[in-house]
């Protein structure tokens, strides 16, 4: 096992022995593996990441990814075609919260790319890049179905519409000052519809 | 006013909750269906509503539900596709984010119809926070006992769960959202066979959309006669439009088909005109996939007759100077914006989101990407608009699913239409974005 993960990153046999679950997500993903039909497991491959991604620093390591192999009883090669297929899985790592500017037609049309360039000039990085400290990484998105409040930006479950820079800075002044990791899975998703 | 039939109590507070859902009238669908009909009365009224399929192609819901296979002893499966992702498209999660018993009422309703004990949902993993609306309203479901074993009491049992997606705009198309539903990456599958035939985990499957499924409730209630009414010919019943851009008043509106074009676009009712006063320049009428049109040919077919919101005045024209209702994706621009610039947005779009599968959307799609690129860049030659021309043609018809054809339709469009823009940057040898104001200022001058 393990050496069969090519991901962009080396695989470490040590750390894969300290991965694990704790008790509360791993009873989601048993929840998860119990909407399909026995022998059908596979298909919980998807939220099933969704969640790795969110317990495991907001990527996914190799290991990370023969660990959810391991638990759904199918190969690693498995885990790593489904992952780097899916724009929402990184599998390299990341600042703890992920800026995803939408960048297509309606949010062009209403101004993504100032958007993106102050973000850009705020943080001191470029599209791609993480700051620093790690708090950010910033990215453009496709369309994220946000057209009629565009411009808009995702940061993890949250959807923040209708942006200005000064919508743009109050919320990532809270988020810098608040410090945690932002995941897809979070609970206390802010959207702004 | 016309009739609204989906999301006429979205502004209900607290309409998201099963309690008031129900005391407006929700889960009626169910009860009438479950108590009173059988699954094929459900499938005839169906039938009868004329309803198409509102996720972007326009088949005949009650023909699809039709060609569903019924072997004896191999479980049958209704999918609902939410993975709602064509540029220009919100209507789905808005559906599904105010009011997601709708969504719940729906399944339920046409799962009976189909003889499914087990549905799904897949919906896009963007829409995480959506997901989470949706199992609430699910949980309040099978709490109510609407789901779950021998729903209000009848012998019909269903189970429904939600599944997310990883961002991936080629799992909208049926057969690829199935593989990925199965854990898979979303490559498309060659058809035949039909899911209808061969689906999820090789049984029998219908693939609906949010709203088609939505559409299903009022259908069943009013009678499929009734809905069949409301619209003008083959194009029955309400549609979601999706309107966003350079509007006054972008959002998602309930529409009964066969509003015309202007009427939407500039009354009061609907998108309120062009904001900061400014002139339409062209509309792309059905999510990014369907051809761009100029202010004469969205607001007036090519014989001079007014453009109405139906499938079939639309396309009147054909690509020529018609384009599609697709899944009402209704984006409109300026006459300050740049057809090149914004057709460079698409393609790149496309090229993201291509699954790489087939050669010439794979590499047709990067080609047109990196040709726009020059445009912008100031460095295309009057030949790269017959390049285009030409790499779009050959795309187009040529792959396994309809992505070819969504990314080569745009660049075809936008050529068609629009050449002189492109001929004007080659010949300048550079680009100037026209559009000077500030884009962020959405406040009517």
């Amino acid at each position: 096992m393990g050496a069969q993960v090519h991901g962009t990153q080396p695989f470490d046999k040590n750390k894969r022995t300290e991965i694990k679950f704790n008790d509360a997500a791993m009873a989601t993903v048993q929840t998860i593996i119990s909407r399909y039909p026995e022998g059908k497991q596979k298909s919980a491959l998807l939220p099933v990441l969704h969640v790795a991604q969110a317990e495991f620093g907001g990527w996914l390591s190799p290991e990370v990814m023969d660990y959810v192999a391991s638990i759904l009883k199918i190969k690693p090669i498995e885990v790593f075609e489904v992952a780097s297929f899916y724009t929402m899985f990184n599998l390299k790592p990341v600042g703890k919260c992920v800026i995803e500017v939408c960048q297509t037609s309606s949010c062009w049309l209403c101004g993504a790319e100032d958007i993106v360039k102050h973000i850009e000039k705020k943080l001191n990085i470029k599209v791609g890049e993480t700051t620093k400290d790690g708090m950010f990484t910033l990215k453009t998105a496709e369309c994220l179905g946000s057209c009629g409040t565009a411009p808009m930006m995702q940061v993890g479950a949250s959807y923040h519409e209708n942006l200005t820079y000064e919508k743009v800075d109050n919320v990532l002044d809270k988020y810098k000052s608040e410090g945690r990791q932002r995941n897809y899975t979070d609970l206390d998703y802010n959207n702004t519809l | 006013m016309g009739r609204k039939l989906l999301i006429h109590n979205d502004k209900v507070p607290n309409i998201h909750t099963l309690e008031v859902y129900r005391a407006h009238g929700g889960y009626a669908s169910v009860e009438k269906a479950l108590k009173t009909m059988t699954p094929d009365q459900v499938t005839e009224e169906v039938k009868k509503s004329g309803l198409r399929g509102r996720g972007g192609a326009g088949f005949p819901t009650g023909m699809k539900w039709s060609f569903l296979a019924k072997p004896e002893g191999v479980p049958r499966y209704l999918v609902c596709n939410a993975d709602e992702s064509e540029p220009g498209t919100f209507k789905d999660r808005y559906l599904m984010e105010k009011i997601p018993h709708a969504l719940v009422e729906g399944m339920i309703t046409s799962s009976y119809a189909l003889g499914a004990n087990q549905s799904y949902i897949y919906i896009r993993g963007e829409y995480f926070y959506v997901s989470r609306i949706l199992e609430q309203a699910i949980s309040e479901a099978y709490a109510a006992g609407l789901l779950g074993k021998n729903i209000l009491g009848t012998n019909y049992s269903l189970d429904l769960s939600v599944q997310v997606g990883g961002g991936a705009y080629i799992c909208g198309e049926e057969t690829a959202l199935l593989e990925s539903l199965e854990g898979k990456r979303g490559n498309p599958r060659i058809k035949p066979p039909f899911p209808a035939v061969a689906g999820l985990w090789g049984c029998p499957t219908v693939v609906n959309n949010v709203e088609t499924i939505a559409a299903v409730c009022p259908i069943v209630m009013m009678g499929g006669e009734e809905y069949a009414k409301i619209g003008i010919g083959k194009s029955t019943g309400t549609k979601l439009i999706s309107a966003s851009g350079h509007i006054n008043k972008p959002g998602v509106y309930e529409i009964e088909l066969g509003v015309p074009v202007e009427e939407f676009i500039y009354s009061e009712e609907y998108c309120g005109g062009i904001r900061n006063g400014k002139k339409l320049k062209a509309v792309v009428a059905g999510g990014s996939s369907v051809p761009i049109l100029p202010t004469e040919l969205i607001l007036k077919t090519a014989k001079g007759e007014p453009r109405l919101m139906t499938y079939e005045s639309l396309s009147d024209g054909g690509f020529q100077t018609g384009t599609m209702l697709g899944s009402g994706g209704f984006i409109v621009m300026d006459e300050d914006t740049s057809i090149v610039k914004n057709l460079f947005t698409f393609s790149r779009f496309y090229h993201h989101e291509s699954c790489g599968q087939c050669s010439p959307c794979r590499e047709g799609t990067g080609w047109m990407e990196k040709i726009l690129k020059k445009f912008l860049n100031g460095t295309a030659t009057e030949a790269d608009v017959d390049l285009l021309w030409d790499i779009q043609s050959k795309i187009e018809g040529k792959t396994i699913c309809p992505l070819g054809e969504a990314a080569a339709w745009p660049v075809a469009a936008a050529i068609r239409h629009f050449k002189n823009e492109f001929i004007e940057i080659a010949k300048n040898k550079k680009f100037v974005d026209i559009s000077h104001y500030n884009r962020l200022n959405k406040v009517t001058a």
